[in-house]
């Protein structure tokens, strides 16, 4: 079979890897009512050691279907995928478990990560400390706001201490004024922790504001249509005028991708 | 062009990522946090205590005005009420009132243990194993609207007059419920947990035991307060049909005693008695672990 996943790092874990996740010639088909449905079609993607990058497309572009193949929640048709480790993942619903608090959801991470008992509180009340929820660890689910149950969510991953971060549209539900403090938060904890990012998005703004390149694909199927890397200095604003002449630069090209398919 | 004057200075930059977003986000957490506390006494007794206690006494209103306006004047259909108490007050006195109802509490209790036990795996296999599920998971349902006054003549006969066939008859009874209760609770389990479960590692039996069966206990208490109820109606069948002096005399019994006396005061009086335990074992231990296990979660609405 073509599909492999690998660890990227060499077997003695001496050699750093040349990237956190490698995408090669990857192609997805999903059985359909009209026989198979082709999602994503030879798609080639290296994400480097901490790297931000984002995958921006419209509907059906496969962007969270190839986000779940790099998470190995499910297996390409074609090609192959390796990652450094296991990947952590956030998905748009902050998916916290409510029958435990903030901390526990942090240190059930860790337990199944096989962190010793004695060393579970300290590291989960450390990450809580990094999400600036200090003294949350208690609380339940239901008590939290939107934006501060997505940083304990963003918590909770980072207690899974995998090279990568899967971000599947994180902040898509919440209100702008949170999305925006939380962009900046990610920023922050981007460079602080070094973690390689791979954050899928339909907003073009979020992911110029965000990212060190945006990757967007085409839809039905996807494909890597065009990347761009991105030379503004962060931390930037979603507002900036950089930003914004870039975001108006992707859109016209997205636009053009969406109306491509208006066409027959 | 305006927009190049408005352009922040670079050196601002590094002061919005320090203190200045700390506060920012202390802010937003403080605004968007919702304040809950528990309600006063005073008005958990206004909404929840009063009107049932309203309604009781309207019941016996009735009942007594019936007798005493002589809308109905035959005592052997109709006792009044304070001849009904006379009787309580009577089993009471002669120390068999509490000796009833332990009778019957301790077969109810100890037979949904044993239901406990045996429904918690079966559910959990009937839920989780395919084969298991398409084979005898209509059976288990099916089996839910079978009143279990059935299995009492068929108890009888493969166990004899004694408390085996007591606790068979609540195990046929509660069983299917709990079973249920647990199935439906893991399929309700939504997929993002199970989805975020896997991702953290949590597969197989892990995922079962820190996963699947924490998400699933909603389904299961509401099941575990069913099959309490069916072990009790199931019991009440039991011994009610199969009276037997050796036996000791629970609630059934009482009642069944009083038809044999033609004390319709007694059979009252074993009625009620059969109602408030049923209600008071649901409201002393169903009732409060059901509403525990939906208020951690935020799952209970308030009105």
């Amino acid at each position: 079979m073509a599909t492999t996943t690998t660890l990227a790092k060499a077997a003695d874990g001496t050699e750093p890897a040349a990237y956190a996740a490698r995408i090669e010639h990857v192609s997805k088909s999903f059985a359909g009512p009209a026989g198979q449905q082709l999602v994503l079609d030879d798609i080639t993607l290296d994400v480097a050691p901490g790297e931000f990058v984002t995958l921006l497309g419209a509907s059906g572009c496969g962007k969270s279907t190839l986000l779940n193949l790099v998470a190995g929640l499910d297996e390409p048709s074609a090609g192959a995928i390796s990652t450094d480790g296991r990947p952590a993942l956030m998905f748009q619903e902050h998916a916290l478990f409510p029958w435990l608090s903030a901390g526990k959801n942090i240190e059930l991470a860790l337990k199944l990560r096989g962190v010793p008992k004695a060393e579970r509180r300290d590291k989960a009340e450390e990450l809580l400390e990094l999400v600036r929820l200090k003294g949350a660890y208690g609380k339940r689910v239901h008590e939290l706001s939107g934006g501060m149950r997505q940083r304990v969510a963003m918590a909770r991953a980072l207690a899974q201490e995998s090279q990568l971060l899967l971000m599947d549209e994180p902040f898509a539900a919440l209100d702008a004024i949170t999305r925006d403090v939380l962009h900046d938060e990610l920023t922050r904890i981007w460079r602080e922790t070094k973690l390689s990012v791979l954050f899928v998005t339909h907003n073009v703004r979020e992911a110029v504001r965000l990212a060190e390149r945006v990757v967007l694909l085409s839809s039905r199927p996807g494909r890597v249509a065009r990347q761009w890397t991105v030379g503004i200095p962060q931390p930037r604003r979603i507002e900036d005028t950089a930003v914004a002449e870039l975001s108006v630069e992707i859109t016209e090209e997205l636009r053009g991708e969406i109306r491509r398919h208006g066409q027959h | 062009m305006a927009s190049t004057d408005t352009k922040r200075p670079a050196g601002d930059a590094g002061a919005r990522d320090g203190g200045d977003l700390a506060g920012l986000e202390a802010g937003l957490d403080a605004l968007e946090s919702v304040q809950q506390g528990r309600k006063p006494l005073r008005q958990t007794f206004v909404e929840k205590i009063l009107p049932p206690t309203v309604a009781v006494l309207l019941v016996l209103a009735v009942w007594q005005a019936l007798v005493s306006f002589r809308i109905v004047d035959d005592p052997t259909k109709l006792p009044a009420p304070s001849d009904v108490w006379d009787v309580v007050r009577q089993a009471w006195l002669q120390g068999d009132l509490l000796g009833y109802i332990w009778t019957s509490v301790s077969r109810g209790l100890l037979g949904f243990c044993f239901a406990l036990l045996i429904g918690t795996p079966l559910g959990l296999l009937v839920a989780r194993v395919k084969f298991v599920r398409a084979a005898i998971g209509p059976i288990l349902s099916g089996l839910q609207s079978l009143p279990s006054v059935a299995w009492v003549p068929p108890a009888v006969i493969w166990l004899g007059l004694n408390n085996s066939m007591m606790y068979a008859v609540i195990l046929l009874g509660a069983v299917p419920s709990i079973a249920n209760g647990l199935v439906s609770g893991v399929d309700q389990v939504s997929p993002i947990f199970l989805r975020a479960g896997r991702t953290l590692g949590a597969t197989g039996l892990k995922g079962t035991w820190h996963i699947v069966l924490p998400a699933a206990l909603p389904g299961y208490v509401a099941g575990l307060k069913q099959g309490w109820a069916f072990s009790w109606r199931s019991l009440m069948a039991a011994e009610i049909i199969a009276s037997f002096p050796d036996l000791g005399v629970g609630l059934g019994q009482l009642l069944e005693n009083g038809r044999n006396a033609s004390d319709m005061a007694m059979v009252f009086e074993a009625i009620l008695l059969i109602l408030v335990v049923g209600i008071a074992i649901d409201l002393l231990i169903f009732s409060p672990l059901e509403r525990w296990v939906l208020r951690s979660r935020g799952l209970l609405v308030r009105s």
